[in-house]
């Protein structure tokens, strides 16, 4: 049954056309301008495994901020983490969709920056005198460029948990420097082997970068208004290099390590299965909840010189205003109350989650020696990932993971992994 | 109806014109055309047209301007050389899973033949039942049968005296991940072979078996000569089936591995086009590799067909 004449040519005639004509859809990506004082405000933020306290805190939030505005009422949605990227993608395709105040992980924010889906506040935030408390380093976590798009709402920390026990029946010390966290590691192992000595994987980006950071490498440099990778330098390969030697048959043996990732290592700690990891503040309850309880002990983990600290990821949530939003002033206005001092100190209580200004999380350390460990590593000073939107497909495609399971099983060595992976850095930040 | 029906057609009653007789399939076609159409033809064109843009997230929320790069993106891909190595994988990878599924499907439906009803049954049961799962879950499940430490295949074979099997990582190596991935997706698309294949034997009139057997040919000939051309209908269409799903795959590789296993080792097509499209928001990029997957397939499936037909089968 074909097509008569005359119906093909319509059907390429109109193909043609079609093909010359349209272009794949694009959203109109301007802001409405208006700023109203009254109506609904609506807030997006991650919904968590045991959500109702922080519920709790923010219901309590929502209640003072309609008390003290008149005609405005906060419809707050949780939407789940793991879906965050679709979700946010289709609230700055269709504005009208989507919220007027939102929680992001920080580490996303570039690209949403790219996107023109974040509204800078530089302004709004200049006259907030509580934002002076926010240290540079942590406040860099809600900059892109010369733009500010939102307040760092927690932090999360990474130290290193050590199982007590088993170091006190080798006569070990905890570990002073990072070479000595890999000894220590060895040592255990050798004594038994069904131990993992410092249970790190080769998917633990988080895990890994502070040993490239505290050899004084980096993963790129900023140049002008990009950047290049300088994760072949001589610094970040030795950080590499001493990584890898956790990922070996003597400490964390690759066959089981390679592929896990910062849960699967530190599950591994939880199941007393290994002697040492490391694990975040927000890891603390699994590691109280377990056996191992009584036997567990954090410390900072160290950097390469005795009684240093390794720069560790500044990792966390901010809270930013959409660039779609027609009520500008009303959402800074709830941004600056919920991720303010006192909701998040209630945030801490709540969630364990770490606050971003200074003074609160001093305040904290004073009354719970559990998270000082934790506390001192961000005070010690903290590192991000590039800001730009470029992280978003490094972090798909693996390049810092894959960078270091190719060491770990022996399929490249320190020089040419490193070079692989500033290889596709660079073609990243390129941005084709 | 029948007595009524040439009445109708005689001389006097009014004769469709022929514009109306080329207009009347065409109104038939209208809701499949229109289905395809909506769903297939313009997703195509779509995805046809993103593959020449630069079309990334902020192209799409209109942050930066649309900008056509031409053939670009294929240009990347091909002097890509991580692009090569995956296509590589795929078809290595799809082929053993097609001519796994073939034989394990074909073989139980040559079994299924000569085995009791009841115990025939419980065949067919049993590969529904494996049928049925879904993809999602039957990867999980048999990721968790080779658990390093928890899975029963470990601990069995460390039962049984092989103790290098204790904490054994079943996708720590490539081909030993490609292995295990190759097992579940056999398992779960044998039996739709199996149950084609089997329908198709049923279908071969017993007279023509016995007459060749008549004709002294031994059952192997009889499977050869006789019965293997009278089902190559049935196999064409499970072996398109199976290269297409195949070649496809998604899901194991994506749960399995761990989204392409350790420093992407694992790569398949559609997961490394899902990882540069959707995971990295370069739209463009992963559109062409749409692009490249559904011509490959049109060739294949172009290419099978025409030995066919070379071969004097008429579809």
């Amino acid at each position: 049954m074909r097509p008569t004449r005359p119906v093909r040519a319509a059907a390429l005639v109109g193909l043609a056309a079609a093909l010359a004509a349209c272009a794949p859809a694009q959203t109109d990506g301007a802001s409405p301008g208006a700023d109203e004082m009254e109506g609904t405000l609506r807030v997006w933020l991650f919904s968590e495994v045991d959500q109702e306290p922080k519920e709790a805190v923010v219901d309590e939030a929502v209640a003072a901020f309609e008390d003290a505005h008149d005609g405005v009422t906060v419809d707050v949605q949780y939407i789940p983490v793991d879906t965050r990227a679709e979700r946010f993608r289709a609230a700055f395709n269709d504005p009208s969709s989507a919220p007027d105040v939102a929680e992001y992980g920080n580490t996303d924010l570039a690209g949403y920056v790219e996107s023109g889906g974040f509204l800078d506040v530089t302004e709004d935030l200049a006259d907030w005198e509580d934002h002076a408390d926010i240290a540079e380093d942590v406040g860099a976590t809600a900059q892109v460029g010369d733009g500010t798009y939102g307040v760092p709402w927690f932090l999360g920390a990474r130290a290193l948990y050590y199982r007590t026990d088993v170091f006190d029946d080798l006569g070990l010390e905890a570990p002073e420097t990072l070479e000595e966290v890999v000894e220590a590691g060895r040592a255990v192992r050798e004594e038994d082997p069904d131990m993992l000595g410092v249970s790190a994987g080769g998917a633990y980006t988080y895990g890994f970068l502070p040993f490239v950071w505290a050899h004084g490498g980096d993963i790129a440099e900023q140049e002008g208004d990009g950047y290049t990778s300088a994760i072949a330098s001589d610094e970040a390969k030795q950080g590499l290099e001493l990584y890898s030697e956790i990922l070996s048959d003597d400490v964390c043996p690759p066959q089981t390590c390679a592929e896990m990732g910062g849960n699967d290592s530190v599950q591994n700690f939880v199941a007393g299965n290994a002697a040492m990891t490391i694990g975040g503040n927000f890891n603390l309850n699994a590691v109280q909840d377990s056996d191992i309880a009584d036997d567990a002990a954090v410390v900072p983990l160290p950097g390469t010189e005795p009684g240093s600290i390794a720069p560790a990821f500044a990792g966390g949530n901010n809270l930013g205003v959409l660039a779609g939003t027609d009520k500008r002033t009303l959402s800074v206005e709830f941004m600056k109350l919920l991720a303010g001092k006192e909701y998040q100190r209630e945030m801490y209580d709540a969630m364990g989650n770490l606050p971003t200004f200074t003074d609160v999380r001093e305040e904290i350390a004073a009354e719970d020696e559990d998270i000082t460990p934790f506390i001192e590593t961000i005070d010690a000073g903290t590192r991000f990932v590039p800001a730009t939107g470029a992280w978003a497909a490094i972090d798909a495609e693996g390049v810092l993971p894959t960078m270091v399971q190719r060491v770990a099983s022996g399929d490249a060595d320190v020089d040419e992994a490193a070079e692989e992976a500033s290889a596709s850095l660079d073609e990243a930040f390129a941005g084709e | 109806m029948g007595l009524l029906a040439p009445a109708r057609r005689g001389p006097g009653a009014a004769s469709p014109g022929p514009r109306r007789r080329s207009l009347e399939p065409w109104m038939y076609l209208v809701p499949a055309l229109a289905v395809l159409g909506t769903m297939l033809v313009y997703p195509l064109y779509q995805l046809v047209l993103v593959s020449f843009y630069d079309y990334r997230q902020p192209q799409v929320t209109g942050a930066e301007p649309l900008r056509f790069i031409g053939l670009d993106n294929y240009a990347d891909l091909f002097s890509d050389a991580r692009f090569w190595e995956v296509l590589g994988n795929t078809v290595v990878f799809a082929a053993a899973c097609v001519v796994g599924t073939l034989a394990v499907g074909g073989g139980l439906a040559v079994l299924a033949t000569r085995l009791s009803p009841w115990v025939r049954t419980l065949l067919f049961l049993a590969a529904l039942g494996a049928w049925a799962t879904p993809a999602v879950t039957g990867s999980a499940v048999w990721l968790f049968l080779f658990d390093p430490l928890l899975g029963p295949v470990n601990q069995a074979l460390a039962g049984l005296g092989l103790e290098g099997f204790t904490g054994h990582s079943w996708t720590y190596g490539k081909w030993s991940a490609f292995g295990l991935v190759w097992s579940q997706v056999v398992w779960c698309s044998f039996p739709f072979v199996m149950v084609t294949l089997y329908a198709g034997i049923r279908a071969i009139p017993g007279e023509v078996i016995e007459a060749a057997r008549l004709d002294g040919a031994s059952t192997g000939r009889i499977a050869l000569s006789v019965m293997l051309p009278m089902l190559r209908p049935a196999m064409t269409i499970v072996t398109i089936q199976s290269i297409i799903w195949d070649f496809k795959i998604f899901t194991q590789i994506y749960i399995m591995t761990g989204g392409g296993g350790i420093a992407g080792q694992n790569l398949v097509l559609n997961v490394y086009a899902y990882q540069q499209a959707f995971a990295s928001s370069q739209y463009g990029l992963g559109s062409a590799i749409g692009v490249v997957t559904t011509v490959l397939l049109l060739l294949i499936t172009l290419v099978y067909l025409r030995t066919l037909r070379r071969q004097g089968e008429v579809l």
